[in-house]
């Protein structure tokens, strides 16, 4: 994968197959280590150990139609590459957390990537998903939760260009104020 | 946390969605309408298909199409990436192959608008005898 966008969206995948109502995508940045966590928790049906230790295996899957499964082994190579870690917990009926730490300053660091837009297209194509998707730079940062939209929404779908377009421009400012105040 | 911006411009944009969605209530029946969609595993994503999906969800929405465009698993086809499977009302499921914004707008034109087909389908060898 091209950078931790691309990443995102793939994981997030996951969760959705395993049935999730609710996927938090959480970036942490922090200055003074300047290490980049990615967080991705969802309330989906969730693994048993023995799966949790196969899982970063590219030649597990879970699909029939093909005999590899890559994205929790790319994003575990990208993020070990970094001199990072990679981790995963799971309850089974409970959820899977997936953990990446990346060195933001090492020279094999991907780049972050459009993240407003992976995450528009995870609404457009489950507009009835719960996503929270949280920011942060030290102190700072910013929280947009779909649920609240929803909320605000009274009904209209969040699967229309014009709610697409206001979140992506609202990622797309909060994340330059961010970027500007530092 | 200081929040950069809230949501309070979200109530104009609810009513003025409000009135527009009542003539798109049509999506209660999705086998009448058009069916796009658009594989999104590993594969796909390594291969564009995120940027496609967006291109032809945003250009059925510029052109007036009515259609439901959802993602899939991988299709099996991963050597010819982005894939994108169309379902015309009543016809057979049509799968492309190699689905760049290009492409995406010739399927749009040709295919879902005047029926033709274009190239790149990935053809169905073999059928189950019921």
């Amino acid at each position: 994968m091209k950078d931790i966008s691309y990443h995102i969206l793939d994981i997030v995948r996951n969760s959705l197959n395993a049935g999730a109502r609710m996927v938090e995508i959480h970036i942490l940045e922090y200055s003074q280590t300047g290490q980049l966590v990615l967080k991705i928790k969802d309330n989906g049906s969730g693994m048993k150990e023995e799966m949790i230790n196969k899982v970063t295996d590219p030649f597990f899957t879970t699909s029939v139609k093909k005999k590899v499964g890559l994205g929790l082994p790319l994003l575990k190579q990208n993020a070990e590459l970094t001199g990072g870690r990679f981790s995963i917990e799971s309850a089974v009926q409970k959820g899977t957390l997936v953990e990446a730490v990346f060195n933001l300053h090492h020279i094999d660091m991907i780049p972050i990537g459009d993240l407003a837009l992976t995450f528009r297209t995870l609404i457009a194509s489950s507009p009835d998903t719960d996503f929270l998707y949280r920011y942060r730079v030290d102190d700072c940062g910013f929280d947009l939760d779909t649920a609240e939209i929803r909320m605000r929404l009274e009904g209209v779908s969040l699967n229309t260009r014009e709610v697409l377009d206001y979140v992506t421009d609202a990622i797309h400012a909060n994340l330059k104020a961010l970027k500007g105040w530092k | 946390m200081d929040k950069i911006r809230n949501l309070a411009d979200l109530r104009e944009l609810k009513d003025k969605l409000q009135s527009k969605t009542k003539l798109r209530d049509k999506s209660e029946t999705p086998e009448q309408m058009v069916q796009i969609k658009v594989a999104m595993a590993t594969c796909c994503i390594a291969s564009g298909s995120r940027e496609t999906m967006n291109y032809i969800v945003d250009e059925l929405d510029k052109r007036n199409i009515d259609a439901v465009v959802t993602q899939t698993g991988c299709m099996g086809y991963c050597y010819a990436e982005p894939t994108v499977e169309v379902i015309l009302p009543g016809k057979e499921p049509m799968v492309f192959g190699y689905v760049d914004s290009r492409k995406a707008d010739e399927i749009i034109e040709k295919y879902i608008k005047g029926g033709m087909l274009v190239e790149g389908i990935i053809p169905v060898n073999y059928k189950k005898i019921d």
